[in-house]
């Protein structure tokens, strides 16, 4: 197709709207509410270019290209009408940059300086909102809020939850749930991919850095941290260096620097889950349990199957999660090998996850009252508290993990992708089922980006039959097609977020997918790389069972790495 | 087929049945017969056995007080040992002389009297029974081919609200009953759905209907047969054809009427263009607050159903329709076609942007054709008049009529339909009266919020789609509300931008945040100087500079249509009424006296005789005097409420 941009003849493709044509030729037109992959909503019309022919103003996001188009994208009628709109966002905002978590990081913010908005043009009334604190794992400020209807399109389309949604009408229009309750009541899973979406300081984790800071302070505490797989391929992101990078020793020395006693890995407690998992998935199959079993490391899925797929709950794994795992065993374990206090240690995990926030406060997950997990800090928390602290991680030299949970195995990394805990549980249920390690220990077909990944496998005459679903809107196809009889499996993996951890509600905002698919090569390439390829060959792991656990399933095991579920009625 | 039934207007009376369609119709044992022109003369009344009473109970005679007049003529019939019929008709359109009571007795003309509240209803009958026409109540009679005409009583058709007008789409509202698919097919209805089922092809239907250059009487003036051929060439399935009666713009009434006078008519023309696009369910989307059009529709669509009019095998055809009445929680906005689908849909009532467009992609994804009450009440006369006589009326870009719902500041209130190309003049001073009590004609707001205002200058102006766009103001679908000498420019402006910032959805920034503002900004010009700081005034300043600009780019970057047009109402006084603007803004003063803020009340120590009236109603002690001595008004104090002006026997209280 022939168009011209700006007095400029370029080609774009068939089919594609103007915004799409001018991001192939390398124009950049700013939006706010647009979301790749999903039909355009033109709600910000901030993306508005000129129709040269006529003056008319397009909103470029939604409108098709056509033949022979001529547009103008940065005219000064079109110029005015953004910051006309840019200004008007502002006259109903707190103005309040500098005490916001999102100052620097904001796209609102980004527009004021690229229009040069110097003066407030609008002296309103601004809307009078209240902060909603209360949901244990995200921030809500309506007053911050400019209604791009990201959050909502992304919970509705992408996770299937609803949980939020426009209420009132006008200039009075918010976004909230249902019957503007908050959002702990409601049908919020806590997958903080509205967090990860929005556009301003209106949605932000709940931030625990001052809890985590005040600890390490307190002479008396223990302060031990554990960072999920996720971490070292994601963190130096928000530190302004490219997407995919490993940099786990560094970042373990940092860990240290700060002044964590201990450091761990939570990939150790991935391959823990492993052992318990695929000895729970092999004992279902061998004793006519119930199937298929599922997954059980996502937070916000066990809130989702809770609230809207109750009839599932018994399917669900019995396993906590690694976070949880490395939790027991730091304050059992740990404490008593070290011979300390239970309660002196303060247990801190850094998680690519706002709902981890939850999972820890969850009363399933207490023992004797006392939390396992004391503060959970998000990938960009984590990144700002090495900020706080003033360490450059240019200037460290990588360190190892502490013991005794120092070794892991690339099995127990891959958790971090879609796909990764289906991969690492197969590798050790084959073990379990023959005694011997599968012929390749990569499984092509759970890997990459995709929604929804079916394996089948031959496993000495016994056909595994296994699904891999990443976000919650995959996860209702797979469990509406398995209520129906349409699909039956064995093992479904379900991670809440698209992609899995690496895409978390609290990893580094990534404008692109192509950061995230940087970050899950890094976990192949790690696998790649490993010798360590198997949960159950991990020699941490095998001790930890000769001392303590003595076998996967144990009483002991049940006690300290295992939980239930309940369901939940969304109307009380 | 005779021809009758629509010629000039619908005052003579009588119109004519296809025998076909009665015959067809026999097989679902309808009542009329073929051959039975007996009965069709009772049904269209031109032959009666013993009196018939017509009470006017639409929803404003019903607000008028219909019901308690039925009840006064129920008794008086009791009373008096009297056998007469009682009919609920709709609106006749004069809604100011409601509740209408006609009166038919055998062998005469049906005649018909105003403002028939309760208490008139027994000198009326006494009167009417012992043969006298009370001067005072009558309105007019209407024409009959069979019937006596009354002496020295005027013909309804001659009545200066009726005479210019031209009555297609509200040929039947008021005078049949709306309940009765005998007499709706007595007096000529359905002949057209037969027409177009059994003699022409869909192609020809969206053909005949584009010949005909009806446009879209919902406000956007879109060619209607253009816009159905777009969905019957899209292939699908499935395809939707939806009835926008979500009437949302202050003032009008128009589609309401409509549906509770002529059920039957809008079925009918929804049939037809569900038949041309190929649609085999169709939705009415109708505002919830409309119960009794409501009730009509379900009623109508069952009798419909019966008689094969709609359901499965229309008229014996393999052409199937189906309706669902889907009520409207009442926001503004659901009256845009996408934001309605929306709300079909089950979602909130966003509009969603265009491309795709409906006619392509619309409710639930398939091609959806959107047509208004008017526009689809237009098809039956389209279809029984040929296109070339539809096309024949009006003006070279707008044809045929147009309906509006004439209010405000005006003798005549109601529903007028007239020919396109009638001007504004006509339709405000020779069908509304003119102003009441001599007061000056300042303008008429035409096309509701996202209309315009015409100022007498330009009054001369044709209706006309094109014309009015070049005064600023739009067709839209009806609302004309008419504007005195002591309206406010401003204060319309700031009307209709409360009412837009209010009904907003949301969801785009200009409309959101946009019409907030300019809100904030009329409302600072119509503000006083009164403990104001400097500052305050400097940023009142701020904003007036603004406000054009501001305007202008929410109209040009809105999601959809009521942001696009939410400036109008500004932009279209700004343009007319700068003058008032910059009295209220350098003056502060408002010359028609009705921005509070801006009123200075004083007293004429002339004329006040020290009553001390006003001060003892001055809510907030700021009159002072001595009895017997002229009083005299604290201006810090004074709250401008306007107590002291209205209460003074002697019109010694005056604003400046």
């Amino acid at each position: 197709m022939n168009i011209e941009v700006n007095g400029k003849k370029i080609q774009a493709s068939d089919g594609v709207t103007i915004l799409e044509a001018l991001t192939e030729a390398g124009i950049k037109v700013p939006t706010l509410c647009h979301m790749k992959g999903l039909p355009p909503s033109g709600a910000c019309r901030i993306c508005i270019v000129e129709n040269a022919e006529n003056g008319v103003l397009i909103p470029s996001c939604s409108f098709p290209a056509w033949e022979g188009m001529k547009i103008f994208t940065h005219s000064q009628k079109a110029l005015a009408a953004r910051k006309t709109i840019v200004e008007l966002l502002l006259a109903n905002h707190p103005d309040d940059c500098l005490y916001c978590d999102r100052n620097n990081n904001c796209e609102l913010q980004d527009l004021a300086v690229e229009f040069d908005v110097r003066k407030r043009k609008y002296s309103p009334t601004k809307n009078n909102y209240h902060i909603d604190s209360s949901s244990p794992a995200i921030l809500r400020d309506p007053a911050k809020c400019i209604l791009c209807g990201k959050c909502v399109r992304v919970c509705e389309e992408i996770q299937a939850v609803s949980a939020i949604d426009f209420v009132r009408r006008g200039s009075r229009s918010m976004i909230a749930p249902a019957f503007c309750e908050s959002l702990n009541t409601s049908s919020c899973v806590n997958c903080g991919q509205c967090v990860a979406i929005c556009p301003t300081g209106a949605l932000v984790e709940r931030n625990s850095i001052a809890d985590v800071i005040n600890a390490l302070n307190d002479p008396e505490k223990i302060v031990v941290i554990q960072h999920a797989p996720a971490l070292s391929v994601s963190l130096a992101e928000e530190f302004g260096l490219d997407a995919g990078q490993d940099i786990i020793g560094v970042m373990t020395a940092a860990l240290r620097k700060i002044g964590f006693d201990k450091v761990f890995d939570t990939s150790f407690t991935a391959d823990l889950t492993i052992m318990e998992e695929a000895n729970e998935l092999v004992d279902r199959i061998k004793t006519g349990g119930k199937l298929p079993m599922i997954t059980s490391c996502s937070p916000a899925w066990i809130k989702f199957a809770e609230t809207f797929y109750p009839e599932f709950i018994d399917n669900i794994s019995t396993c906590r999660s690694p976070q949880q795992m490395m939790g027991a065993v730091i304050k059992s374990y740990f404490a008593q090998k070290q011979n300390i206090d239970p309660s002196k240690i303060y247990s801190v995990s850094v998680m690519p996850c706002t709902a981890k926030k939850f999972e820890a406060a969850r009363p399933e997950m207490l023992r004797n009252g006392v939390a396992d997990i004391d503060a959970v800090l998000t990938t960009r928390e984590l990144a700002k508290l090495i900020t706080r602290f003033g360490i450059d991680l240019k200037n460290l030299n990588p360190e190892e993990a502490d013991t005794p949970f120092g070794t892991r195995s690339s099995a127990g990394k891959l958790f971090a992708g879609s796909g990764g805990v289906m991969e690492a549980a197969v590798r050790t249920a084959h073990f379990m089922l023959t005694g011997k390690n599968p012929g390749n220990p990569v499984i092509s077909a759970l890997r990459g980006l995709e929604g929804i990944k079916e394996l089948s496998l031959d496993i000495n005459g016994l056909i595994l039959k296994a699904a891999v679903v990443s976000s919650l809107g995959n996860a209702r196809k797979i469990l509406d097609a398995v209520k129906k009889g349409e699909a039956q499996y064995h093992f479904i993996e379900i991670m809440s977020c698209p992609g899995g951890c690496i895409n978390g509600g609290g990893q580094p905002r990534s404008v692109n997918k192509e950061n995230v698919i940087k970050r899950l090569k890094a976990l192949y390439a790690i696998d790649e790389e490993s010798e360590l390829k198997y949960s159950h060959e991990n020699p941490d792991i095998v001790r930890l069972y000769n001392e303590y656990f003595k076998k996967p399933g144990s009483h002991m095991a049940h006690e300290l790495l295992h939980t239930h579920y309940g369901k939940r009625d969304l109307l009380k | 087929m005779n021809n009758n039934i629509i010629e000039n207007n619908c005052w003579k009376e009588a119109g004519s049945v296809s025998p076909e369609l009665l015959k067809e119709l026999s097989k679902k044992q309808f009542s009329v017969k073929p051959d039975d022109a007996e009965m069709i003369k009772r049904l269209t009344r031109e032959k009666i056995d013993r009196p018939v009473i017509y009470i006017g109970a639409g929803t404003c005679g019903l607000g008028a007080g219909a019901k308690a007049t039925r009840k006064q003529i129920e008794k008086y019939l009791a009373d008096n040992n009297m056998n007469a019929d009682i009919l609920e008709v709709g609106c006749i359109g004069l809604c100011s002389a409601e509740p209408l009571v006609d009166i038919q007795i055998p062998g005469k003309t049906r005649v018909s009297f105003k403002n028939i509240t309760a208490e008139k209803v027994a000198s009326l009958l006494d009167n009417f029974f012992s043969g006298n026409i009370p001067e005072d109540k009558v309105l007019g009679q209407f024409h009959s081919q069979s019937s006596a005409p009354w002496d020295n009583v005027p013909f309804l058709s001659q009545h200066p609200f009726f005479a210019p007008q031209k009555r297609w789409v509200l040929i039947n509202c008021g005078i049949v009953d709306p309940l009765n698919i005998e007499e709706y097919v007595s007096r000529g209805g359905y002949a057209s759905l037969f027409t177009a089922l059994t003699k022409n092809n869909p192609t020809e239907v969206c053909d005949i209907v584009e010949k005909s250059g009806l446009r879209g009487r919902g406000g956007g003036g879109f060619p209607t047969g253009k816009k159905w051929k777009f969905a019957a060439s899209g292939k699908s399935e499935q395809k939707y054809l939806i009835c926008n009666a979500d009437e949302g713009d202050p003032g009008a009434f128009m589609d309401r009427a409509v549906i509770e006078g002529d059920p039957f008519r809008l079925l009918e023309g929804m049939t037809i263009a569900a038949y041309g696009i190929g649609a085999s369910k169709g939705y009415i989307y109708i505002r919830a607050e409309y119960p009794l059009a409501i009730e009509r529709l379900y009623h109508a669509m069952e009798k419909a159903k019966k008689y094969g009019l709609l359901g499965h095998n229309i008229l014996g055809t393999d052409f199937n329709f189906d309706l669902t009445i889907k009520m409207g929680a009442g926001a503004f906005v659901c009256g845009e076609e996408t934001a309605l689908m929306n709300s079909i849909e089950g979602k909130r009532g966003m509009p969603r942007p265009r491309p795709p467009y409906p006619a392509v992609s619309g409710l639930f994804g398939k091609p959806t054709i959107i047509n208004n009450v008017e526009t689809l009440t237009n098809i039956p006369m389209i279809f029984f008049k040929g296109a070339d006589y539809f096309s024949s009326f009006g003006t070279p870009t707008s044809k045929g009529t147009k309906v509006f719902a004439l209010s405000g500041k005006v003798s005549r209130t109601g529903l007028v339909e007239i020919e396109m190309g009638t001007t504004l003049r006509d339709i405000v001073f020779k069908i509304g009266g003119g102003c009441p009590n001599g007061k000056k004609y300042k303008a008429a707001q035409i096309g509701g919020p996202s209309g315009g205002c015409i100022p007498d200058s330009q009054a001369d102006i044709e209706i006309d789609y094109e014309k009015l766009k070049t005064v600023g103001a739009i067709m839209g679908s009806g609302g004309l509300v008419v504007m005195d000498e002591n309206t406010c420019m401003v204060d319309v402006a700031k009307f209709f931008m409360d009412f837009i910032q209010r009904e907003s959805c949301g969801k785009c920034i200009p409309c959101r945040e946009g019409t907030k503002r300019l809100l904030e900004i009329l409302e600072n010009i119509t503000k006083g100087r009164k403990g104001k700081s400097e500052e305050e005034s400097l940023l009142r300043m701020q904003g007036i500079i603004t406000m054009e600009q501001l305007a202008r780019v929410i109209g040009s970057t809105s999601l959809c249509g009521l942001g696009q047009t939410a400036s109008n109402p500004v932009l279209s006084t700004l343009r007319w009424f700068r003058n008032e603007y910059e009295e209220h803004i350098f003056d502060r003063h408002c010359s028609a006296g009705v921005c509070k803020e801006l009123i200075e009340y004083s007293i004429d120590e002339h004329k006040c005789k020290g009553c001390t009236l006003c001060a003892r109603k001055c809510p907030v002690s700021a009159i002072m005097g001595k009895a017997k001595t002229p009083h005299y008004i604290i201006p810090d104090k004074c709250i401008a409420c306007g107590q002291c002006k209205s209460v003074c026997p002697f019109d010694a209280v005056f604003t400046k």
